[in-house]
Formats: C-alpha cells, sequence, structure tokens
C-alpha cells in the first residue's frame, strides 16, 4: 500500500492586511499508511487544504510532504502521476467538451497513438456505465454522471492513491450511494474528504482536523465520535 | 441549469466535413477567413454567410441549436450594426455585421465536426517548427482546447450571475452583474487552473 507522510507541515496564506498572514494548518506530523483514510471537520477547518498537500496543489509554508518516498516539492510530477484527485464540484474538473475527449486527455502521455487512445478511453468510460456517452458534452450530463466521469478521468492514468474532496457534497443520495460505492471498491489507498459521517466511519482510520490541527487520529469510528461530541458540546 | 451551445462542441457524423482531416480544415477555416475578410461590399458578405449556412446544414448542426449558439453573437452584432448604420451607412452595416456572423458559423461548423483530440494533434504537428523558438506546442494546443470549453462555461457563468442579480431584483445594476461575473470567471478559471494541476498536466 502506498504511504503518505506530513512532517511539521504549516500552511499559511496572505490575509487582509499587510503583515497578517493567516495560517491555515499548524505543525501537521502524520503518516498515512492505511487503505482508506478519512478526514472530517467543519467548514474552514482545514481538511481539504491537507488533501490537496498530497498531489501539490497546496504548498507548505513550513514542514515537508511525501508520497511513497518522493517529496512533492521537488518532484511533483512524479507525484501527481501516482496521486489522482477528485474535486468537490466535477464541473471544474472536466476540461474537454465530451466525455471521451476528457478521457484522452488524461491518457494523451499514457498512451500516444490517437485511436488506440480513443478506444482506452471508450473502454474506462464503460468500466463506469459511460460509454453511450463518449460523444456527449460533458454540460449535458447529470452531477451524478459528470462526478463518475471525473473519477473515471482519475482512474484512467492508473494513480497508486485517490485522494477525494467531498466527492459527494453536490450530489443526491443515489448519486451519492452510487459515487461512494466506487471510491469504497478501490484498491488504491483512498484519502477521503467527507461531511458524511457514515461515509467515514466505513474508512479505517480517520483524522479530526479542528482549526489547522488534527485534534483526533485513530480509528474511524472512534474519530467520528469524537467529532460528534465537539459538535454537541456548545 | 446548465444551457447547451454548439461552438466548441463535437456534434459527430459521417458527412464530408467530419472526415477531412483536422489540419487541411483548420487551414481551409484560416483561408476561408482571409478570403471573407478582404472581398468587400454587403451582397459578398450576405453570399459568404449564405455559403457558412450551407456548411452548417451539409454538417447537419441542428438550425435550432445553431440559432441558439448564435444568439450572444447576434446580439454583439446588432450593437456594431447600429454603431455601423450610425457612422457609415446601411452598406457598410451589412457588410461587417454579415461577415462576422458569417465566420462565427464557419468557426461553429469546424468545432462541430473536428474533435478535439484531432483539433489538439493538428495544432501539435503545426507548430512542431515553432519548438526552436521556443514555442510549447502541447501547451499551445491544449490553451486552444481550453480556450473553446470555456465559452459555454462562462456563458452559464454569465446566465447564473443575471438569474442571480434578478432574484434581488438587481437586473438593471450593471455593478451587480459585471462585478460576481469577473469574480466568478476568475474563480473558474483557477478551478480549471487546480484541475489541470492535479492531473499532471502541464508538468513536462
Amino acid at each position: 500500500m502506498a504511504h503518505i507522510e506530513l512532517d511539521h507541515v504549516s500552511v499559511t496564506a496572505p490575509g487582509g492586511g499587510a503583515d497578517d498572514d493567516v495560517e491555515i494548518l499548524h505543525d501537521v506530523s502524520v503518516r498515512l499508511t492505511e487503505h482508506r483514510v478519512a478526514l472530517i471537520g467543519g467548514n474552514g477547518s482545514g481538511k481539504s487544504t491537507l488533501a490537496r498537500l498530497v498531489n501539490g496543489l497546496v504548498s507548505p509554508s513550513a514542514g515537508r510532504v511525501v508520497v511513497d518516498d518522493l517529496d512533492v516539492a521537488s518532484d511533483g510530477a512524479a507525484v501527481r502521476r501516482r496521486v489522482g484527485f477528485v474535486f468537490t464540484n466535477p464541473a471544474a474538473q472536466l476540461v474537454m467538451p465530451t466525455c471521451a475527449e476528457d478521457i484522452a486527455l488524461s491518457l494523451r502521455k499514457l498512451v500516444p497513438d490517437k485511436d488506440a487512445r480513443r478506444a482506452r478511453a471508450v473502454a474506462v468510460l464503460d468500466e463506469f456505465g459511460l460509454g453511450h456517452l463518449a460523444d456527449t458534452t460533458v454540460h449535458a450530463l447529470s452531477g451524478g454522471q459528470q462526478q463518475l466521469l471525473a473519477l473515471a478521468g482519475v482512474l484512467a492514468i492508473e494513480p497508486s492513491i485517490v485522494v477525494a474532496d467531498e466527492p459527494t457534497t453536490l450530489l443526491d443520495l443515489r448519486n451519492s450511494a452510487i459515487v461512494a460505492e466506487r471510491l469504497f471498491a478501490l484498491e488504491q489507498q483512498l484519502v477521503l474528504v467527507t461531511h458524511d459521517l457514515e461515509l467515514a466511519a466505513r474508512c479505517d482510520r480517520a483524522l479530526v482536523v479542528e482549526d489547522g490541527r488534527v485534534a483526533f487520529d485513530g480509528p474511524a469510528a472512534e474519530a467520528v465520535a469524537h467529532y460528534r461530541a465537539s459538535v454537541s458540546t456548545p | 441549469m446548465r444551457r447547451t451551445f454548439p461552438l466548441g462542441v463535437f456534434h459527430p457524423g459521417t458527412s464530408l466535413l467530419h472526415r477531412i482531416p483536422a489540419g487541411p480544415k483548420l487551414g481551409l477555416l484560416f483561408a476561408y477567413g482571409v478570403v471573407a475578410l478582404v472581398l468587400r461590399g454587403p451582397w459578398t458578405a450576405l453570399g459568404t454567410l449564405a455559403f457558412s449556412l450551407l456548411l452548417a446544414a451539409w454538417a447537419r448542426i441542428p438550425p435550432r441549436t445553431l440559432l441558439r449558439g448564435l444568439r450572444p453573437i447576434v446580439l454583439i452584432a446588432v450593437f456594431i450594426g447600429a454603431f455601423q448604420v450610425w457612422q457609415r451607412g446601411w452598406p457598410a452595416a451589412v457588410e461587417v455585421v454579415a461577415t462576422i456572423v458569417a465566420l462565427v458559423v464557419a468557426a461553429t461548423v469546424f468545432t462541430a465536426t473536428t474533435p478535439i483530440d484531432e483539433m489538439l494533434d493538428a495544432i501539435t504537428r503545426g507548430l512542431r517548427p515553432f519548438r526552436r523558438l521556443g514555442v510549447n506546442p502541447d501547451k499551445v494546443a491544449l490553451a486552444f482546447s481550453l480556450m473553446l470549453r470555456a465559452i459555454p462555461d462562462v456563458l452559464a457563468l454569465a446566465h447564473e450571475t443575471r438569474d442571480a442579480a434578478r432574484a434581488r431584483g438587481l437586473e438593471r445594476n450593471p455593478r451587480a452583474l459585471l462585478v460576481p461575473m469577473a469574480l466568478r470567471t476568475v474563480a473558474h478559471a483557477q478551478a480549471t487552473g487546480d484541475a489541470l494541476t492535479a492531473r499532471g498536466i502541464g508538468d513536462d
């Protein structure tokens, strides 16, 4: 199984004034080796920032992020080949006009031949039950189909880690269940940022992130119980 | 709800226009644009527009889809036409407006009959000689396709912004339209950049 290591990582962002930087994550050190890891916490707690560190979408202002012995800061391209990222809003992730073209974009480096690339893209879509929509514009898809397409685009490059940032938040109950089942069926390591505590409880480990710090780290059921208790405490 | 726009969207088909390789087709579009701009007179411009519409019919782009996609361009064309009538008279207005719409229709036919993947390959091939001058053909090709993909997105953002302003009774307030529109467009561009980075595109 792949592993992710954060070593005394802090992330700051410019604040409103000239000198007042805002600290989003403070001195986080964790080593994630489990198959499924959930990140839970309130809005603005820093959990999405923590997830984005894993493939270099966010750079630490202090500390080090290592994925499979590769430093994200110096080996960013190699890390991104290993780490697939699923965004909350699939529409932002789909950058080509049609479904097949979007999957083909992911495959451009892996499959240089155009016809072979198209065939592989359609095969990937078939695996996700989207084969009949290969030439359909991504705008015409439902939210659930868009999220499945985004996930298909991520998995097309066969990453060893999938990071999903609230992938079911914008979906209805049915599509949420479909996407969740796809994610939990993955053989790859899964880092799941979620507000869905039932999903979080199904993971092997969960981190509760509060005010830029890891407030609890342990078995998912215990982490969910800790989070519920912290939310219900006035 | 999202609206669909033909510009930038591939419509699968088997017409000759679909079968012409992307590179020569792009060259023909460029030549057609030059000819349309060089030829003068309102009747010639109307003839060019008629020819572009014939191409659209040949590519089997549904007229309703084409008209829906042209609606924003028509609004701009009306504005330009009114200005031309005021400054240079009717013949010049007809010439300018007909030429603009003709070229937009021709570009729509090109994108509707050419898969993005083929377009990327054609642009990459065409720009390969410029690699020595520091041009990265892959990045330029990707920029082209992102631009095409952004057209319906930005138009959808404009509709959503207008609806939001209307819901608050601010549909006649330019600030309530332009400021959120600009902010949402920048946010969309940043989200697209994040998506490309996350997919490792641009790493090489």
